[in-house]
């Protein structure tokens, strides 16, 4: 079977060899993690094929990365919506209106949980602490871009203006 | 102007915009550094004066700082590492985000005296992967300290030579999250089996004001054998959930009054003095503990992260201890026997109790799981996990008597209204 590959970009690349440089020389797999934060990044989710590349390049058996990056929940190893996003519904959240959020997202999208709405445009998602507990509601975007204090207004904003 | 109460010497000054090293500067900032260097002052004094501020570990455990650096092997030839925890994932811990965003430099200087007194060459501070935008802004604030030269090759032209680095992300040594055996301990063998410290951000962040003022004035701030102020997280049910920083030994009830108080119209019920894994604690006894590690361990909880979870008179406790116990399921590395089976246990009783088809035999149950996975385990997720179930059996027995007589749960919530309720507790049915 002729697969084909499409390799991260140069630029990828040369942000992996930023975070390589931190660690000593014969430590190169402690960059695996930001390795793998930029390879999704640039391609959305992260495929075996990609998982592959990444320990080709960091000189890592493969395994060993498909461990770290099933180990973690913020790496897609599916292919999601445009915008991911997770709500943390912890209890301290929880206590402060993120479960009234999430029926608000809910509502609004018209999906549950772990689905992706019928345009591509969002996943949602259910997510642990995230560590800005006094801010409920807490929502991240894209595993990068965190929003705090989400009442039902900031988040019909926040949506409108992810088109 | 932020304002995390009076006697805040971590968060004084700070107005969210001014993290930049010139402001930092301005405030008195690497003048610790710089006199260290300047007037050389031995490793061996600066440890003895942080043992003397009896600064204790802000990551949870409270051990003493000076005591932890005591342990680095000094002489040892080759790489030795500082590492700073903010991999902050505690429920109710939010203290280190602030920290990292306000006064990032805080914590840098910190790090560099950490690596002076214990003569390591480089050090990470792991930066968990949800606060993407933190770890870009430490960066930054990295590559400042190292234009003005107090990192790198011959620091402020002394003799020091000192790497830091933010890395991003969990696992510092690229392989999933499993905590390894202690003993060895990190002191003789930790990262890449080196000689190693780690402590918390907030921890390195009190540093340089010992250095500055003097252990002594750190310990004048606090209380004997628990120096300093402290941030707490209060989140729940307050009027204004966010950090306080405080004097260790604040009597609960001030710190409950400058988070605004309990919500109005409500009685407070329960707190949570230290982040999820630790035992809840009732109104009754809350309301005449003060906030410092002894008092707190005192009256049957710990101080841990200094998170505060308040929980009014409408919170249904079995429901609370069903979300927690999710988390630790869901956080579990499932390494060790106890702590994988026995998370995922408790959470599956405390789940079948808030939904109206407990036994009453599930509460001697669950004590005895609890009690089979603490101190059973690598590391203290498994006791983190155990603590709260017993404790909330133990204060609030009645109201998990009253789910099981009843077959319902009291306070009205019914699925999907929680968290992870639809479609995780629709899948542990289809398991059944
Ligand atoms: C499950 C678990 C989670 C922990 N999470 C953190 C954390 O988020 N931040 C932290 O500083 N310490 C955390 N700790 C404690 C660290 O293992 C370590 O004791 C601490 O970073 C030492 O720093 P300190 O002495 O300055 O507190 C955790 C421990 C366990 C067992
Ligand atoms: S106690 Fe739990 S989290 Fe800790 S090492 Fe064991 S299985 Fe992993
Ligand atoms: S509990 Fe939601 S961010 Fe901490």
């Amino acid at each position: 079977m002729n697969k084909e590959k499409v390799m991260l970009s140069a630029e990828a690349l040369r942000k992996i060899d930023r975070e390589v440089a931190k660690y000593p020389a014969e430590q190169k797999q402690s960059a695996v993690m930001s390795a793998l934060i930029i390879a999704q990044d640039e391609k959305g989710w992260i495929s075996t094929e990609t998982m592959d590349e990444v320990a080709g390049y960091l000189g890592m058996p493969p395994v060993a990365v498909y461990e770290v990056a099933t180990f973690y929940s913020m790496y897609n190893l599916h292919p999601t919506g445009k915008y991911k996003l997770t709500l943390c519904t912890c209890l301290p959240c929880g206590l402060q209106g993120a479960l009234e959020a999430a029926d608000h997202l809910r509502n609004r999208l018209g999906i549950d949980f772990n689905e992706t709405t019928s345009d591509g445009r969002f996943t949602l998602k259910e997510g642990e602490c995230m560590g800005a507990c006094a801010m409920a509601p807490v929502l991240l975007v894209n595993n990068k871009k965190m929003h705090d204090y989400m009442s039902k207004e900031k988040l019909d904003q926040l949506i409108e203006g992810l088109k | 102007m932020l304002d995390y109460g009076p006697d805040a010497i971590l968060m004084n000054g700070l107005d969210g915009r001014n993290w930049r090293l010139k402001e930092y500067e301005a405030r008195d900032g690497y003048a610790a550094l710089r006199k260290i260097l300047s007037e050389r002052i031995k490793p061996e004094d600066l440890i003895a004066d942080l043992k003397k501020s009896a600064l204790r570990g802000r990551g949870g455990a409270g051990f003493p700082t000076g005591l932890k650096w005591s342990f680095m092997p000094r002489a040892f030839p080759g790489p030795k590492y500082v590492v700073c925890n903010s991999d902050e994932g505690e429920p109710g811990t939010c203290k280190d985000r602030d920290l990292l965003r306000y006064n990032p430099h805080s914590v840098i200087e910190g790090m560099i005296i950490a690596g002076y007194a214990m003569t390591a060459t480089a050090g990470y501070n792991y930066i968990h992967g949800e606060v993407w935008e933190i770890y870009e802004q430490f960066e930054e604030a990295l590559r400042e300290a190292y234009a003005a030269g107090y990192l790198g090759r011959n620091i402020l032209n002394s003799d020091f030579s000192f790497e830091l680095y933010a890395h991003a992300g969990y696992g510092l040594e690229g392989k999933k999250g499993q905590p390894r055996f202690k003993p060895p301990f990190p002191a003789s063998y930790g990262l890449y089996g080196k000689p190693t410290t780690i402590n918390n951000t907030e921890t390195f962040a009190a540093v340089p004001w010992i250095v500055r003022n003097g252990g002594d004035a750190f310990l004048a701030l606090g209380r004997p054998n628990n120096g300093g102020t402290k941030l707490f997280s209060v989140t729940g049910h307050v009027n204004r959930p966010g950090n306080y920083e405080v004097r260790l030994g604040t009597p609960f009830a001030e710190l409950l009054e400058m988070a605004g108080g309990v919500r109005s119209g409500r009685k407070l019920k329960a707190v949570i003095p230290g982040g999820s894994s630790m035992p809840v604690l009732p109104a009754g006894i809350m309301m005449k503990t003060d906030m410092d590690y002894d008092s707190i361990a005192k009256a049957g909880s710990m101080l841990g992260s200094g998170a505060v979870i308040v929980m009014d008179d409408s919170t249904c406790m079995v429901r609370a201890l069903e979300r927690l116990s999710y988390f630790y399921f869901e956080e579990s590395c499932g390494q060790c026997t106890p702590c994988r089976e026995g998370t995922g246990w408790l959470y599956r009783v405390v789940n079948r109790i808030e939904t109206g088809r407990g036994r009453i035999e599930d509460l001697a149950l669950l004590d005895n799981v609890a009690d089979n996975i603490a101190g059973r385990t690598i590391c203290a997720l498994g006791d983190a996990a155990a603590l709260p179930v017993k404790s909330f059996i133990k204060y609030f027995r009645s109201e998990f008597v009253h789910h099981i007589d009843h077959k319902e749960c009291p306070y009205g919530a019914v699925e999907p209204k929680w968290g992870r309720s639809g479609a995780h507790r629709h899948s542990l049915k289809e398991a059944a």
